[in-house]
């Protein structure tokens, strides 16, 4: 069963508990988490969402009247006419978080079906060493690619060796760094509930398929992809998701060419000072969020896609 | 190409990074990306090191605290939303995945901005450890809650009803009989919400103020300023912990299904 989003098990429920017994009991266990979520998160991101419609005041105060400036200029309506600068960030970061999700699936396929067909007793530590980076801190993975990818390392010098990019042109900071820092954060999220399909699948279709006739391409194309589909959605999610909201790795190994929505709020709730602004693209950052969420929830009801969790 | 070998490249992918700081924390030079010998002397220098000393003990304390709760309110919150119900359930059921899934940022920033909208009435929300307890608190609880909830609904009702049967009350039932069974999804809840905290960033950096600073938010201002071979000696601690504590768990796991 799909845990993240199934309701709760209705079979659980003391039914013989009358309904204010189920009431007092639901205060004392549920009570105390319920209203410490409600106070320190929904209550902020109410006041998230209040302050986004307020304007800024002449020292950066968040003050009256209110305002749907700061979403017509997040589209690139502002005051001085039409500006590009915020609906190129919105797409770089749609675009990003998109081409991530695509180059983790090109590879996470041929990783988890060459852990699927390892001998029963090396596929807990080939999984292991997918699951080793996925705990290990971001930060120190993320800056570990300025060094791999500084102008005199071995790798550049290999990159520019076999002549892709211009000879020169430094590998960081800019889109391919951030790319490849994606990727290699990110790759494990797919990886992983990919696995746990590509590890459920029935190969006597592929077997049938090919005793048909069919070749490599329509075998995989029919036989095995719907089989493994609810573990590649799921995993494309997870990357896709958190990587449109990414803020370290763009800080870190991109420049003024790959500010993403991240940074563009970073940078309204730090140097810029203007907070109903950078409480608007948060927003906006969010609703992509949840209706991508809500999307995925609606598809997959009682597909049974693999567990979130 | 073969399959082993896209593997292989995935691999070294995947671990390139962390093999790189791993070996710089050992290179003498202190500058550049150039190798100038084999030296341990940034080991030594991290112990000197007070700001590093205090972040760790900083990360450490934020974890603890913000795990010891995290783990009771979840677990209370797995088990309430798993055995009773309320009006508005479903609602909430669907928000407990909101800080799953919500950008760090989005959350650090509503965070941000709620503390600072509170310290006009109250000094209890200056920035520091104490807000910062808070704000991972947050997003812990619905991990710990979804991990016990799972785990309670594996649970075989017939054990429960025979506590029942035996002249057992509610409390006594969970405490002798529920409890025990949800134990390994407590545990494994808490260890999730304790490794979430360690590895915190953007919300941590955020919601900190003067003087309470992290282990993540220190790596990030040095590496702002320029990696030096001491951050990554800290690195690799960090990096070789990490690794320590995966196939730990690896190992109990299975364990456990034997």
């Amino acid at each position: 069963m799909n845990t993240i989003l199934s309701k709760s098990p209705g079979s659980e429920i003391k039914e013989h508990i009358s309904y204010r017994g189920q009431l007092k009991r639901s205060a004392i266990t549920t009570g105390p988490g319920l209203v410490w979520l409600v106070l320190l998160l929904l209550i902020p991101l109410a006041a998230l969402g209040v302050i986004s419609f307020l304007s800024r005041g002449d020292y950066g105060e968040i003050q009256l009247p209110f305002t749907l400036e700061n979403y017509k200029r997040l589209l690139g309506f502002g005051l001085l006419g039409f500006d590009s600068l915020y609906p190129a960030i919105l797409l770089r970061s749609l675009a990003l978080g998109a081409g991530t999700a695509l180059i983790c699936v090109v590879t996470g396929l041929p990783l988890a079906f060459f852990i699927s067909r390892l001998p029963a007793r090396f596929k807990t530590p080939a999984l292991t060493l997918v699951i080793i980076p996925f705990w290990t801190n971001l930060l120190i993975r993320t800056y570990a690619w300025q060094i791999l990818l500084a102008p005199e390392s071995w790798l550049t010098r290999f990159v520019h060796a076999i002549a892709i990019g211009n000879v020169g042109d430094p590998l960081y900071p800019g889109t391919f760094a951030v790319a490849i820092g994606m990727v290699c954060d990110y790759l494990p999220f797919l990886v992983l509930p990919l696995y746990a399909s590509v590890e459920k699948l029935d190969w006597s279709l592929a077997e049938a398929a090919m005793d048909l006739g069919a070749n490599r391409m329509r075998v995989f194309r029919h036989a095995l992809l719907p089989q493994i589909m609810p573990g590649l959605i799921a995993g494309t999610i997870f990357v896709f998701l958190p990587a449109t909201g990414q803020f370290v790795i763009p800080d870190l190994l991109g420049g003024a060419k790959t500010v993403m929505l991240g940074n563009a709020i970073q940078q309204q709730f730090g140097q810029s000072r203007d907070w109903p602004f950078g409480s608007a693209i948060a927003f906006v950052a969010l609703a992509l969020v949840m209706v991508g969420l809500w999307l995925y929830a609606r598809k997959s009801q009682g597909k049974g896609g693999p567990d979130l969790l | 190409m073969s399959l082993n070998f896209i593997a292989a490249l995935l691999y070294l992918f995947l671990y390139a990074p962390l093999a790189v700081v791993i070996v710089y924390s050992f290179n003498a030079a202190r500058f550049g990306a150039g190798w100038s010998g084999f030296t341990t002397k940034w080991y030594g220098a991290l112990w000197e090191n007070s700001l590093a000393l205090s972040a760790t003990k900083n990360t450490l304390l934020l974890a603890v605290s913000s795990t010891a709760i995290a783990t009771v309110l979840g677990t209370m919150l797995g088990y309430g939303m798993n055995r009773f119900r309320f009006p508005g359930k479903a609602l909430f059921g669907w928000f407990l995945y909101v800080p799953v899934f919500i950008p760090d940022i989005v959350m650090a920033v509503a965070m941000l901005l709620f503390y600072s909208l509170l310290r006009k009435w109250c000094s209890l929300f200056e920035l520091g450890l104490t807000t910062m307890i808070l704000a991972h608190v947050t997003f812990q609880i619905p991990f710990v809650a979804i991990v016990v909830r799972s785990r309670l609904v594996g649970l075989d009702p017939a054990l429960e009803e025979a506590a029942g049967d035996l002249g057992a009350n509610e409390w006594q039932t969970f405490r002798h009989v529920t409890l025990p069974l949800i134990l390994p999804g407590i545990v494994a809840g808490g260890m999730l919400a304790f490794t979430l905290s360690l590895d915190d960033f953007v919300v941590s950096f955020f919601t900190s103020g003067p003087g309470a600073t992290t282990l993540p938010i220190l790596i990030y201002s040095s590496v702002k300023r320029g990696i030096t071979p001491d951050i990554n000696a800290l690195s690799t601690l960090i990096v070789l912990a990490s690794i320590a504590g995966t196939v730990v768990v690896t190992l109990l796991q299975r364990t456990k299904k034997v």
